[in-house]
């Protein structure tokens, strides 16, 4: 195999050129993990920007993946809204009571200040010490959740749904105040040295919501949201299909997409045209128990499925791995992507038809 | 045998609560209600379910079409109706996690079929162990949206034993397909219509 010869950087923006770089970019997009590498508990983990930096460090060398993610937890955000996190020691913090608990608290509802939340603070300051870290060699994901995906989290699912198909005239100022939220949030990301703002959006998804009701809705936000960004963006859908509105969502001004595990990411692929760049696919969930010889089978699937040309980035398919994910497996994704990442891709042409058996 | 379940299903999908209301009042004057209900508006919810896991409908036109179909039987079926099912003590929860919206779907649908259950909202694993026996339960669905909330259904299931059908979805059973296996569940559920299908089946094979 070929060796490498661009540091994580120039292969990302190769790819995002929709060129072949040396090697396909592997983001992997661990987390919770980053306890483990310090031995400490996941509340004491996310507790402390130094922690969080220390970790993302030693994974980024583990793992030999091509991104540093300023991601702490989803419910970061709704927490500098004033609502609790609820921990847990063995996964993601989740959100607690919903902020909003009737539809009028909408009416008096604003937006909290970015330099006043302790939480979003953390995570600036975490941003700019990977920033002084790694200079311009290493892309930093960081992260917003979409103004239009927000209030899943705000006001809880059914509640938001319930909104949405009953009350224009609240859903449009949550909107607006949700917007300002996340253009403000992703731009201090940018300027505390992210290098592109992951726009996490699943319910763009086709999975939660009908296309027509995403063209009228998520859509417009995105237009609206990612134009006022300044730097680069990748729209994540945590999961959640999108292969039918992939031109919808190019149209947004983003650069990448966040793809499922339940979907072809050849066809995705075929779809993202040029477009976009393709982010992902594997399945996080069934990762828990692969063993190593099938994390390199789907490793290959994937690169075969969407690597040639450029204009993809192997990851998984929600934008966190799960903390039951053992370290030897992606230490055998990280071997996979190193063994068979490395362009040309010529191995495809052998292998095709055994993988896809 | 009613017709229009087509028309209803189309109605519910577009979110026409007026169609799909005079479509159902139609139907009441020629059936019973149960007949309506098993006739007209299972049909209609089973092929919703159905396009959803194909990807070819959302989880928004799901839950829009469960509620209102509850609100529809629950005008003609009242939860004291003699007519409705004959089932296990039946009970649904959403174990260890904060994502309610699962089970909402999965109650309105299972409500909109006839079926009556206890509805637990959202529990930590004794909490789900003490109810449920307490309340002499044989069908236990749970809904889970994070994976350790779903590994935590072993818990549950290794603390009522046999005598609890336990009944699992969400989407790390959707994304692993042999999850509900290692935590013990003994069945899974891919949406709502799988899951009044799995209660029916257990009805008939063990008179539960």
């Amino acid at each position: 195999m070929s060796t490498t010869t661009m540091n994580s950087m120039q292969r990302t923006l190769t790819t995002l050129g929709h060129q072949e770089p040396d090697r396909v970019p592997f983001f992997l997009l661990t987390t919770m993990h980053g306890a483990k590498e310090l031995d400490v508990s996941i509340e004491e983990y996310f507790s402390r920007a130094d922690y969080v930096v220390e970790g993302q460090m030693r994974m980024l060398k583990k793992y030999r993946r091509d991104c540093l993610y300023n991601f702490f937890y989803g419910p970061i955000e709704t927490e500098a809204w004033g609502a609790d996190v609820i921990y847990a020691e063995d996964g993601p913090p989740n959100a607690g009571q919903p902020i909003i608990r009737s539809m009028a608290d909408i009416d008096a509802l604003e937006a909290p200040k970015i330099s006043e939340a302790p939480c979003l603070q953390r995570v600036l300051e975490a941003t700019r010490a990977m920033k002084a870290k790694v200079g311009d060699t290493v892309p930093i994901i960081g992260v917003a959740i979409s103004p239009f995906s927000l209030p899943v989290m705000q006001m809880g699912f059914e509640g938001y749904l319930d909104l949405m198909h009953g009350d224009q005239t609240r859903f449009e100022r949550l909107m607006k105040i949700n917007e300002a939220f996340s253009t403000q949030w992703s731009n201090a990301q940018l300027e505390a040295g992210a290098t592109a703002i992951c726009y996490f959006d699943p319910l763009s998804s086709t999975t939660n919501i009908p296309r027509d009701l995403y063209l009228k809705t998520g859509q417009q936000i995105a237009k609206r949201t990612i134009a006022n960004i300044n730097g680069p963006t990748a729209t994540h859908m945590a999961a959640g299909r999108c292969l039918p509105i992939v031109d919808d969502i190019a149209q947004t001004g983003t650069a990448v997409l966040g793809v499922s595990a339940w979907e072809d990411l050849a066809e995705l692929k075929a779809a993202a045209s040029k477009k976009l760049t393709v982010l992902g696919n594997l399945n996080g969930i069934e990762m828990r128990r692969w063993t190593p010889e099938q994390a390199e089978l789907e490793v290959k699937r994937a690169i075969a499925q969407a690597g040639r040309g450029g204009g993809f980035i192997l990851s998984d398919n929600h934008g966190e791995i799960p903390w039951q994910v053992p370290e030897d497996v992606l230490l055998a994704i990280a071997d996979a992507v190193e063994r068979w990442g490395c362009y040309p891709l010529d191995w495809i042409d052998d292998e095709a038809e055994t993988l896809f058996a | 045998m009613i017709e229009n379940s087509q028309a209803f299903q189309e109605a519910l999908v577009a979110l026409d609560k007026v169609q799909a209301d005079s479509l159902f009042q139609e139907a009441l004057k020629d059936a019973k209600p149960i007949q309506v209900v098993e006739q007209l508006v299972v049909p209609a919810l089973e092929q919703i379910g159905e396009q959803w896991q194909k990807g070819d409908l959302a989880l928004s036109q799901i839950y829009m079409s469960g509620r209102f179909c509850e609100e529809l039987v629950e005008r003609v079926l009242p939860p004291s109706d003699p007519d409705r099912k004959h089932q296990p003590r039946s009970a649904m929860v959403v174990l260890n996690d904060f994502h309610m919206l699962g089970k909402r779907i999965v109650y309105s649908v299972m409500r909109a079929s006839g079926f009556e259950m206890f509805d637990y909202g959202r529990m930590d694993v004794a909490q789900v162990i003490e109810r449920a026996k307490q309340d002499r339960i044989k069908v236990l669905m749970i809904s889970v949206l994070m994976l350790p909330s779903a590994l935590k259904v072993r818990e549950v299931s290794d603390a009522l034993g046999d005598d609890v059908k336990i009944l699992v979805g969400g989407a790390p059973f959707l994304f692993d397909d042999q999850l509900w296996k290692d935590v013990g569940a003994d069945a899974m559920g891919r949406n709502a219509t799988d899951a009044i299908n799995v209660v029916e089946t257990w009805m008939r094979e063990q008179s539960l």
